[in-house]
């Protein structure tokens, strides 16, 4: 099967899942206690025919299954309706926090890449050797770390303490220089866990590898070490890893809520904790559809990720 | 000086149960352009003695004695870069598993131009247009795609040619095949004998073919070795192998060899089972299942000895024929009572004794074997084509 083909199938599969997310936002809100018109209303007393009208206007007095569908046609249209709580768009209120989050999320991401394979590579050759025990304990040591702990220890040791970086961002572009500073706090709070995974996960999949024949075969060949190692083994063991990493895409968002909130990162997760509390449920429902879209989309990059990396799998169906 | 010159291999494993030596004081030479089998049951150390030509043998085995030197230079004494540039390039191996030794995530032409490479062969289109002539001397019919697939797409057989060809990309001295025809149908296997024949006199490469076989043994190989338990129990050209083997578990093996028209239900002529490494034997390894062993058999361990004299041989070098069983030193008071019987193909019979102890005797169920299995696997080997060399007991 060509690799076309393999995408667009994969691409199908994932259309009842979005369907389910949808779904299930939108029920989300409606499982919520108390009517949308007390809401609407402030909770004040108002004539059951104004009630009446608000409901026509907004749609509420129709069944369910046709609010639905009348949802998701807004939505599709990324209309999300406005807040009735703050009066302002849903759209761009969402949109103005997402490349907050997407810049926390994505150098989050990136650094524990950057830390996770290549410790867990060294750990595996290293196999029960000195550098294999220090890889092992610090995993452990950042698995266990909550990260909203680590968050509060680092601001106050370099933000209190030393003075190093600011306690909240500073009053600047998303792309400056000073954000990017004060950026490196909330990205090693979030990258922590995740490193530690992938670390354990890269040593254990290369270990499994290097065991197999044809790690031999390259050495009988005459190949150079570090080819055997990168080339070949390296490769075989990434689909582990990428499964993982990719999947951790969309729990860095949820990491996000905490670590937003410790930093003050007018990201997301901010807006999400603080639509909650107001129960300001429009904004909600786009968070959270926009999180179940986030991992959807992880969930199809990982299976193509792995078509590119092992042929067996494109061939396999 | 021979191409290969193997000395005294001492190959241990560190297991739980205790040190196994998978290879117990091997001692060979291959000349340039030979094809040398080494043969025994699974589980002797043949692939161990393979793959300890190459260093190939990872925790927990390792090779604690002996000497092995190509073209004279020693090879256990190689630095890593050495041994880097000896594998492929001079010696090359193809794995019993042939499709396991590939890396499943590359195409088969993307690993035999990434070997060439390696050792500075050919690179870009040369090194694709070689690849591809050389998947075409292992008479892979579409070597063009072949190029381009992934080990997973090949059958067995083509899976085991690809692996044939990678080793032969860098003009390798010395070519390891272990269990080359293990595992493909029997018209494969011939076709497959037929290539590598070819390849052996085109390319003037040395063959050191593994084998539990001996149908292959007599189809293409000038000299082999017999292996059990670890140890060499003879050494000698084929078809002195063949038409005077001169160890019981040598006759053993070829009287199991299976035999097309012959209606008798067949025994297994060997009995029992090749023994715990962990915990050998005492004396020589064989005599649990050995049908002539005496009392000296249990207690004394027989050397390699030349069959006239009985005097050991010198490591690896000639005489061409030697043995290790304690009839040659004379210390076997019963002898080795089994004859050979040579039939041709025109069913004409004739007994040759052949300077054992003669008396013809039924030491073991009337089994009988054949010098190579049938037309299906033999068609036309000069030296034993022409008769069957028959043992019968």
């Amino acid at each position: 099967m060509s690799i076309v083909r393999y995408t667009l199938r994969r691409a199908l599969t994932s259309v009842p899942v979005l369907i389910g997310a949808t779904a299930l936002t939108f029920g989300l809100v409606h499982l919520a206690p108390g009517d949308p018109i007390d809401v609407l209303v402030g909770f004040d007393h108002v004539d059951p025919a104004t009630r009446a009208s608000l409901r026509a206007e907004y749609n509420l007095d129709r069944p369910l299954w046709q609010q639905y569908l009348l949802w998701v046609r807004d939505v599709a249209t990324l209309e999300f309706g406005e807040s009735p709580i703050t009066g302002r768009d849903v759209g761009p209120t969402v949109a103005g926090r997402l490349p907050h989050t997407i810049a926390l999320g994505v150098s989050a991401w990136l650094l524990s890449l950057a830390i996770g394979i290549p410790a867990g590579i060294v750990a595996a050759v290293d196999d029960g050797g000195p550098a294999d025990e220090v890889s092992r304990i610090g995993a452990l040591v950042g698995i266990a770390t909550p990260n909203f702990w680590l968050g509060l220890v680092l601001l106050f040791v370099f933000g209190v303490q030393l003075g190093w970086v600011r306690v909240t961002p500073p009053d600047a572009p998303l792309a400056s220089l000073e954000m990017a500073w004060f950026m490196v706090l909330p990205t090693i709070t979030l990258a922590t866990a995740l490193a530690a995974v992938v670390t354990r996960l890269m040593r254990s999949s290369m270990r499994r590898e290097l065991e197999r024949e044809y790690v031999r075969g390259a050495r009988a060949r005459g190949l150079r070490e570090r080819t055997v190692l990168l080339k070949h083994a390296l490769r075989n063991s990434l689909t582990a890893v990428v499964t993982v990493a990719g999947l951790q895409i969309a729990l860095l968002l949820d990491g996000a809520v905490v670590v937003e909130q410790v930093f003050s990162w007018p990201g997301m997760g901010q807006l999400l904790v603080e639509s909650i509390s107001r129960r300001d449920f429009p904004v909600v429902q786009a968070v959270v559809l926009l999180i179940a879209v986030a991992t959807i989309v992880a969930n199809l990059l990982v299976d193509l990720a792995y078509a590119v990396i092992d042929p067996r799998i494109r061939h396999d169906r | 000086m021979a191409l290969l010159e193997v000395d005294d291999l001492t190959v241990q494993f560190y297991t739980e149960d205790g040190v196994v030596r998978a290879v117990d004081g091997f001692s060979y030479e291959i000349e340039r352009g030979e094809t040398f089998a080494i043969v025994g049951e699974s589980g002797a150390g043949k692939s161990v003695a393979s793959l300890s030509l190459l260093r190939l043998i990872e925790r927990p085995g390792e090779i604690v004695d002996g000497e092995i030197r190509f073209r004279g230079r020693d090879v256990l004494g190689f630095s890593q870069d050495e041994l880097r540039q000896f594998r492929g390039n001079d010696a090359a191996i193809a794995f019993q598993n042939p499709e396991a030794m590939l890396d499943p995530v590359y195409t088969v032409g993307e690993q035999i131009v990434e070997t060439m490479r390696a050792h500075d062969i050919a690179t870009g289109e040369a090194a694709r247009d070689r690849a591809i002539s050389l998947l075409e001397r292992v008479d892979i019919a579409d070597p063009e795609s072949a190029y381009t697939d992934y080990p997973h797409e090949l059958s067995g057989g083509m899976a085991q040619r690809a692996v044939i060809a990678t080793a032969l990309s860098c003009d390798p001295d010395l070519l390891i095949l272990d269990e080359p025809t293990t595992g493909l149908d029997v018209t494969i296997q011939a076709q497959l004998l037929e290539t590598l024949t070819d390849l052996a006199e085109t390319f003037d490469t040395a063959i050191q073919l593994v084998t539990h076989d001996l149908g292959v043994v007599a189809d293409c190989c000038d000299r082999a070795l017999v292996m059990y338990a670890g140890r060499a129990v003879e050494r000698a050209p084929v078809e002195e192998l063949f038409y005077d083997p001169s160890h019981p578990y040598t006759a053993g093996l070829l009287a199991s060899i299976p035999r097309i028209g012959d209606g008798r239900d067949r025994l297994p002529a060997v009995p029992g089972s090749p023994p715990d490494l962990v915990q050998v034997p005492t004396g020589c390894r064989f005599h649990p299942r050995c049908p002539y062993a005496e009392d000296v058999c249990a207690t004394r361990d027989p050397k390699l000895v030349e069959l006239e004299t009985g005097n050991p041989v010198p490591d690896g070098r000639r005489p061409d024929h030697a043995s290790a069983c304690h009839e040659h030193t004379g210390n076997l008071e019963g002898g080795l009572d089994y004859e050979v019987r040579i039939v041709d193909d025109r069913g004409n019979d004739s007994t040759d004794s052949s300077g054992q102890d003669g008396a013809v005797s039924d030491g073991l169920d009337g089994a009988e074997s054949d010098g190579q299995t049938d037309d299906e696997t033999a068609p036309d080997d000069p030296e034993t084509g022409g008769d069957h060399g028959e043992r019968s007991r």
